[in-house]
């Protein structure tokens, strides 16, 4: 026993400096319960009784989240038809290959059963890389807003050759896609047309916020230089891909003219992946208010956008939605796989912790 | 002769300086005691503080003055059959593999031992010749006492174990002559009190009493060592992940380093977003509470093995962001391909797809790093839930209209969160997601627990079920059970004959007890100059009945 050698009590307290004498507790720390890491707690451990039943919960509202998805997935109609025209005597072919401008094919549809509104036109593009960095940063986000000088961004789709500002400028407003579709129902031999509404096809936010005509009224005195500053020397001039000006986009509605056009904005919303698609029209419910009925269809497509340089392709996509929006079976079916895999996985811990439990208890 | 009086000099010792030690020595430290005193003092010291121990085999003393005395003495005294030269292994550490090493090895022993030696042998020992010699035979001895050493050996033995040992050295000490030892190791902690501060002035901690460096130890250094590893394993998996993700976005982009995450999420990430609650986790962490951190000293042992952050434990990591980050790239791009928003609209668009990815990559990182946490205070709790808050609320900020008008270019993200994450099937890739990333983790660490639970799970559990039924209960203090030593100290300034006298404790017990002879040497060895032997005198303990 070390009783002998106990140091006297009243020397624990000699902590801080003796120089003073009387300062007996300079140095001590803190005591509160912060600094001395006494903070009370939340201290979880993974015990069975948290992780089995919680992997079971889980598996099973997987399993269910992924049947309502699997069985919604399967109830979206879809219809695809490629038109690229890349080998002869696919539709189109002879479209893709001549230079004519304006040059129309036609494509045949077949319907079979209701197609249940609201049906959504799309055009789809693949092996087209949106997504490219030194496409996606060529625009100019003031421009759009009404600020019409070009900024550098935009280079080299900012300046024509005889130094005229472009507007829109940069890459992606550029390259917009400018085929233009007819649907034709086929009725007793006679083709009736089937009308598409084009209005509210963008975000509402990129029509109202993102994008804003300039003021000025009409829309053509904006782009003849005579607006603001002197920089504007010359005619504002449209892209150099684009065949007629930005304020002759839509003639008939002033309220889908320049930059706020549905088109416009539905391709400078620039796409994440390669293979994407974009809302094009809207079959009207006016004279198909349940969608589009059983039949026989013909799609006049006007082919003006080459994708042949690049092993483009180029199709159309007739689709309804759902709540959980178009078709995508991947989510339903890797809902179920998850689930199942977290039921299977709580029977091979239940088996563990049974095993190796007992032995732990001793 | 007539008596006039005794003097006596009482070196008292710290208070609790022998349960320090056994703790220590239970979380496999070893601890050598160097000291000015002589011989007597410190073999007296090491008695009371139960580092030499009865029950140990030997206690070997070198005092030899000459090289081949003290080569003899080292080397035929513990291991009579072991090698004539030690073992050193040359190998290579450090940073790229470019510092060369060179280690004693440890070697077998069968039993425990002590090594008493004294500064004139421990000069000649720290030679070249002879310290790979003296570094073996004193790594095999539980207790290493040297005594009579001056500074600056202090510091040679301290750089001895430092250069040929792969282990931490950690010199203690108060006074100024342990100023070069204190300098010389890994740590040096200083005592402040009665010898003055030049300890404490030159050491990386300090503290008034000897006892303390049980919790600098075993709690705050455990701690710490935790912590760091924590905090190191979960931010490589953070930046990784985040990384990894943008590399597989390169193969669907054209290879055109295109970002798959908004700019100004890349802006903050690291910066606000994950800032705080890394922080909460690396400060505040605590496995096990204090007290039993005490009382379970073999939990130190994983901060001396480093078993927490090593090559493997960062190669796991580095396995579990590419897992994660293919899950978190893959899921949102399978999920988003070919899809709309639910009233036909666009939702596969650059911007809609970047704040999907960021908000599963944010989601996954804090759902990690809440399986890391095992110390919820409230700090970690307004750290996690306010980062998160404070995501949605930035982002929600950055892509409004108020801050398009203001700064038109710097944020054209203008109406992606609005439009996107009202969509339920965005959720649902959120979670499928995170729950993905989340659940092997969860899984696998709660396998590993039952197949092979480490001593803290061990503690953590009990822990646990100590807690539950009543607030803050501390574990039963165990009793120290040391037999009560019959040994007494006293050490004599002279000749050894009265001092094997007196404590034998010839005199001092009731019952004549069987022993070995006590004095077979009648003249005093002293003039002889020859090694003093300390015979252990094994007792019989006092319950016993007298033959």
């Amino acid at each position: 026993d070390v009783k002998s050698y106990r140091k006297v009590q009243e020397d624990d307290d000699a902590d801080g400096a003796r120089v003073g004498g009387n300062e007996k507790f300079t140095n001590r720390p803190d005591n509160t319960a912060f600094t001395q890491q006494r903070l009370p707690a939340w201290q979880p451990i993974l015990s069975a009784g948290i992780v089995i039943p919680g992997f079971v919960l889980i598996g099973l509202a997987f399993i269910g989240v992924g049947v309502a998805l699997f069985v919604t997935s399967r109830s979206i109609q879809v219809l695809e038809r490629d038109y690229t025209g890349d080998e002869s005597g696919t539709p189109c072919a002879s479209c893709a290959n001549s230079n004519v401008q304006n040059c129309i094919c036609t494509l045949n549809i077949t319907v079979e059963t209701l197609f249940k509104g609201p049906v959504f036109f799309y055009y789809g593009l693949s092996n087209y890389f949106q997504n490219y960095r030194r496409y996606g940063t060529s625009k100019d986000d003031n421009q759009l807003y009404g600020v019409l000088n070009p900024s550098d961004n935009c280079a080299p789709y900012a300046y024509n050759s005889n130094n005229q500002p472009i507007v829109p400028c940069g890459s992606i407003a550029n390259s917009m896609f400018n085929d233009t579709f007819k649907l034709y129902q086929t009725v007793n031999g006679t083709r009736q047309e089937v009308s598409l509404d084009g209005k509210g096809i963008a975000w509402w936010t990129d029509y109202n916020i993102k994008y804003r005509n300039p003021t000025n009224n009409p829309l053509k005195d904006a782009f003849n230089g005579s607006n603001s500053g002197l920089f504007y020397r010359n005619f504002l001039i449209n892209p150099i891909y684009w065949s007629k000006p930005a304020y002759e986009l839509d003639t008939s509605d002033p309220s889908n003219n320049g930059f706020v056009n549905q088109d416009f904005l539905v391709w400078m919303r620039r796409a994440a992946l390669p293979d994407f698609r974009k809302l094009y029209r809207r079959i009207s419910q006016d004279k198909y208010p349940d969608g589009l009925p059983a039949g026989n269809y013909s799609l006049e497509i006007t082919y003006n956008y080459r994708v042949y340089r690049f092993s483009g392709k180029k199709k159309v996509v007739f689709s309804n939605v759902s709540w959980m929006g178009g078709k995508n079976e991947f989510l339903g079916i890797a809902y179920l796989v998850v689930g199942s895999m977290c039921v299977f996985m709580s029977i091979v811990m239940l088996i563990v912790y049974a095993k190796f439990k007992f032995p732990d208890e001793e | 002769m007539k008596l006039l009086g005794a003097t006596a000099v009482e070196d008292k010792l710290q208070d609790g300086v022998p349960q320090t030690i056994e703790q220590l020595a239970k979380a496999d430290i070893k601890i050598w005691v160097l000291t000015g005193d002589k011989q007597e003092t410190a073999e007296n010291i090491g008695y009371s503080c139960n580092m030499l121990r009865e029950e140990m085999k030997d206690i070997f003393i070198v005092s030899a003055n000459t090289a081949e005395g003290v080569k003899e003495e080292l080397q035929r005294k513990m291991c009579p059959e072991a090698a004539e030269e030690p073992s050193v292994i040359k190998s290579r550490a450090g940073l790229f593999w470019l510092k060369k090493t060179k280690t004693v090895q440890d070697e077998k022993v069968d039993g425990d031992y002590g090594l008493i030696i004294n500064g004139h042998s421990l000069a000649v020992a720290l030679e070249k010749n002879l310290r790979l010699e003296l570094l073996r035979t004193a790594c095999m001895c539980q207790t290493v006492i040297c005594c009579r050493v001056t500074p600056l050996q202090k510091a040679q033995v301290v750089q001895l174990v430092k250069k040929y040992k792969q282990a931490v050295t950690l010199a203690i000490g108060d006074g100024a002559n342990d100023v070069s030892m204190i300098k010389a190791a890994h740590i040096g902690v200083g005592i402040s009190g009665q010898e003055g501060m030049q300890a404490v002035l030159s050491s990386d901690f300090s503290f008034a009493q000897f006892r303390y460096l049980q919790r600098l130890l075993l709690v705050h250094g455990r701690w710490s060592y935790i912590r760091m590893c924590k905090f190191l394993g979960y931010f490589f998996y953070k930046n990784f992940t985040f990384t990894l993700v943008q590399f597989w976005y390169s193969f669907f982009c054209g290879f055109s380093a295109q970002t798959v995450y908004d700019e100004w999420f890349i802006t903050c990430y690291n910066l606000v977003y994950t800032a705080l609650p890394v922080l909460g986790l690396s400060l505040f962490d605590q496995d096990v509470n204090d007290r039993w951190s005490l009382q379970h000293p073999q939990l130190y042992c994983p901060g001396q093995k480093n078993q927490y952050f090593n090559k493997k434990a960062f190669a796991s990591c580095v396995m579990h962001s590419c897992y994660s980050s293919l899950i978190l790239f893959f899921i949102p791009w399978a999920a988003m391909r070919d899809t709309v928003r639910d009233d036909g609209k666009d939702i596969a668009n650059y911007q809609s797809f970047a704040l999907l990815t960021q908000t599963c990559l944010l989601i996954v990182v804090f759902t990690q790093l809440c399986l890391d946490t095992y110390y919820w205070s409230a700090v970690n709790h307004f750290f996690v839930w306010g980062s998160i808050a404070a995501y949605f609320a930035i982002t929600f900020t950055m892509y409004s209209n108020g801050m398009f008008y203001i700064f038109t270019s710097t944020f054209p993200f203008v109406g992606t969160a609005r439009n996107s994450l009202n969509q339920p099937n965005v959720w649902l890739t959120i979670f499928l997601s995170s729950l993905l990333c989340i659940l092997p983790v969860v899984a696998f660490r709660f396998i590993l627990i039952q197949l092979r639970p480490t001593i803290n799970d061990k503690v953590r559990k009990h822990l646990r079920q100590t807690l539950k039924p009543s607030g803050l209960l501390s574990p039963a203090p165990r009793r120290l059970l040391r037999r009560r030593s019959t040994r007494s100290g006293y050490a004599f300034s002279h000749s050894q004959g009265y001092g094997e006298l007196i404590t034998s404790q010839n005199f001092l017990m009731k019952r004549p007890l069987k022993r070995a002879s006590l004095f077979p040497q009648t003249d005093s060895p002293i003039f002889q100059n020859q090694p003093q032997h300390y015979r252990t005198i094994t007792e019989e303990s006092e319950e016993s009945p007298s033959p």
